[in-house]
């Protein structure tokens, strides 16, 4: 039923918070090994739908599923498939780097030489041995984010759920940062990200545009581009919420 | 099982980082055991007492003398005019008056009785009957004396008199402070355990790293257990260091078996720490939570029977202890430590405890939503 390519399939996805509706019947899929963009104002709905698709939320109605599970029935499943990183800053600040890390990969049941090996790896491409047993309170935000990130994927999912990753911190971090993503997609984990920073919109295979809980436009930054005679998505973005 | 052991390592190390943590189990409830333990003791000693003698005759200043050489009283006043002794009274200088009215002594002669008046302050009813009864008993001590004296053996063997010789079972001193020690430590263990096991979930809550832990494959009673577990170790140190200080400050007799108090305590406190991780469910903020945890808390403790024993309660009031987590352990650690109870004569409670954890446990997890 789900196409092997399609590792999120969603169909008229609606939430309801009382008479406010936050998602209005979505429907759009992700392909394996993409990055896919969910781009929005604030407001327009972005962190509901991920934290639906993360099997944090309960949908009101639609056909969801992820990485081939079901999210009314399998979301257990799901959750040993997937990474999240939220907006809201979620590492432990009175954990060192390194106890945050081995946290999370035993959550995920990794054994503890495969943490360790992978430990030394990750912190020694990231640049972060030598702070490893520093507490995360003491670390500048850059870090944090990059390590959340690296938390994020440490057990290798399916897919990472990234809801703004990028906010708060300067347009060189946001490179490095989008570097990061690049390489995962490399290692063949599909990325949803959430923004508002057009410019990241680029960097994505394909993107979708929210506004007031609706799918506006969904396409390729090229054919977005093209299709509203826009020089950059900024302009893409302005013309769809203007409309 | 290893998933567990990762949580608890994290937990451990969180709970040790706090920098208030230490104090919070050393020094506080050193304060509290020494300072509430003495402090809430009902024994009287220096009772003040407002003489008015209208008499100033060798009966009445052998009253008096009587009530000197107690140790529970000490005369403040000494007055023939009733008023300034009823002002001091009002003034709250005084706790009782002893009131002897002219031809005291006359009286006790000719007519063989004589009259005298008691006043006692009754604001704290159950301080008045301790006055009451102490007075009671000097008066009857004088009593006797003066039919001796004045009367002669003749008069002392006409009267014969039972005179009952008391002797106090599990407490053969009367010693308060060892009562009141074994409830203050109950206190002490429920109040730590509770409140951080709550308080613990609840801050994550608020930090908003319980999101990130929803995400995971965790299950529930993971996570939960452990929070519940390092506090639960946490308390039961309380416990031996309280036992320690107990036998050491105020001579705590340990009658019973210590490995049954600790088996009790382990179940107790799944009961209440249980009961802790269920508020912190339904709250959202550190603030409602200390508001609920609060409420139950004195509840529970007040009418545990820490201070006056639960039984003299109201019916009604007995039966809303049955689910008193606080009025089990309260009773059961004194049956153990004071009158040295096995098993068998704590087996209600424990398996009532036993019962009550199981509910509470799981509905704390059935309560807890990792989707909303």
């Amino acid at each position: 039923m789900v196409d092997q390519e399609h590792i999120i399939e969603v169909k008229e996805m609606v939430k309801k918070f009382g008479s406010f509706t936050a998602n209005d019947r979505l429907t759009f899929h992700v392909e394996k090994g993409e990055i896919f963009g969910f781009l929005g104002a604030n407001g327009a709905g972005k962190t509901t739908a991920i934290r639906i698709l993360c099997g944090l939320s309960y949908p009101t109605s639609g056909e969801i599923m992820v990485a081939g599970h079901d999210v009314y029935r399998e979301r257990e499943k799901i959750k040993q498939k997937i990474g999240y990183m939220s907006q809201k800053f979620s590492l432990y600040e009175d954990l060192t780097v390194s106890e945050n890390i081995r946290l999370y990969a035993g959550i995920y049941g990794l054994g503890r030489k495969q943490i360790a090996s992978r430990e030394e790896q990750l912190l020694e491409r990231l640049g972060l041995w030598h702070i490893r047993n520093r507490l995360i309170r003491e670390i500048p935000l850059g870090w944090k984010q990059k390590l959340a990130f690296s938390v994020a994927i440490f057990h290798q999912p399916a897919i990472v759920f990234l809801d703004e990753p990028t906010g708060g911190v300067d347009p060189v971090a946001r490179r490095q940062f989008w570097e990061m993503i690049h390489d995962a997609t490399e290692e063949g984990i599909t990325v949803f990200v959430t923004t508002h920073y057009m410019d990241e919109a680029e960097y994505c295979d394909r993107v979708s545009i929210m506004v007031d809980g609706r799918i506006d436009a969904l396409d390729t930054p090229a054919l977005l581009k093209q299709q509203f005679e826009s020089k950059n998505m900024n302009e893409v973005f302005l013309k769809l919420a203007r409309r | 099982m290893r998933i567990l052991l990762t949580l608890l390592v994290k937990e451990f190390k969180q709970i040790f980082r706090n920098r208030l943590m230490l104090p919070i189990i050393f020094v506080i409830p050193v304060v509290q055991m020494i300072l509430l333990t003495y402090a809430a003791s009902l024994e009287m000693k220096g009772i003040s007492m407002a003489v008015v003698d209208q008499d100033y005759s060798q009966a009445s200043r052998l009253l008096v003398s009587r009530f000197e050489g107690s140790p529970f009283f000490e005369i403040s006043l000494t007055t023939s005019d009733y008023q300034e002794a009823v002002r001091e009274l009002t003034r709250d200088r005084v706790d009782v008056i002893l009131h002897m009215p002219h031809e005291f002594e006359k009286r006790l002669y000719s007519e063989k009785e004589t009259d005298l008046q008691l006043v006692v302050n009754a604001i704290n009813a159950t301080e008045a009957g301790l006055v009451n009864a102490y007075c009671t008993r000097i008066l009857f001590d004088y009593n006797t004396q003066v039919r001796a004296e004045w009367f002669g053996l003749e008069g002392a063997g006409r009267l014969t008199t039972l005179e009952m010789i008391p002797r106090y079972w599990y407490n053969p001193l009367l010693d308060y402070k060892i009562y009141m020690f074994s409830g203050i430590l109950v206190i002490i263990v429920t109040m730590i355990g509770m409140l951080l096991t709550a308080l613990n979930l609840v801050r994550e809550k608020e930090m908003g790293t319980t999101e990130q832990i929803n995400v995971t494959p965790i299950r529930k009673y993971q996570f939960l257990m452990a929070k519940l577990i390092p506090f639960m170790v946490i308390a039961l140190f309380e416990l031996a260091f309280g036992l320690v200080i107990g036998r050491l400050l105020f001579g705590l007799p340990i009658e019973g078996s210590l490995g049954l108090l600790f088996l009790f305590t382990c179940i107790y406190l799944f009961v209440v720490l249980g009961i802790g991780l269920f508020l912190s469910t339904i709250s959202n903020t550190q603030q409602q939570l200390m508001f609920l945890a609060f409420f139950f808390m004195i509840t529970f403790i007040l009418m545990s029977g820490v201070f006056t024993p639960a039984e003299s309660m109201p019916l009604w009031a007995q039966k809303i202890n049955l689910v008193n987590p606080v009025a089990y352990f309260m009773k059961v650690i004194r049956m153990i430590l004071l009158k040295g109870s096995g098993f068998r004569d704590i087996s209600r409670e424990f398996f009532s405890l036993c019962f009550y954890a199981m509910v509470i446990l799981t509905l704390a997890i059935t309560n807890y939503r990792k989707t909303t």
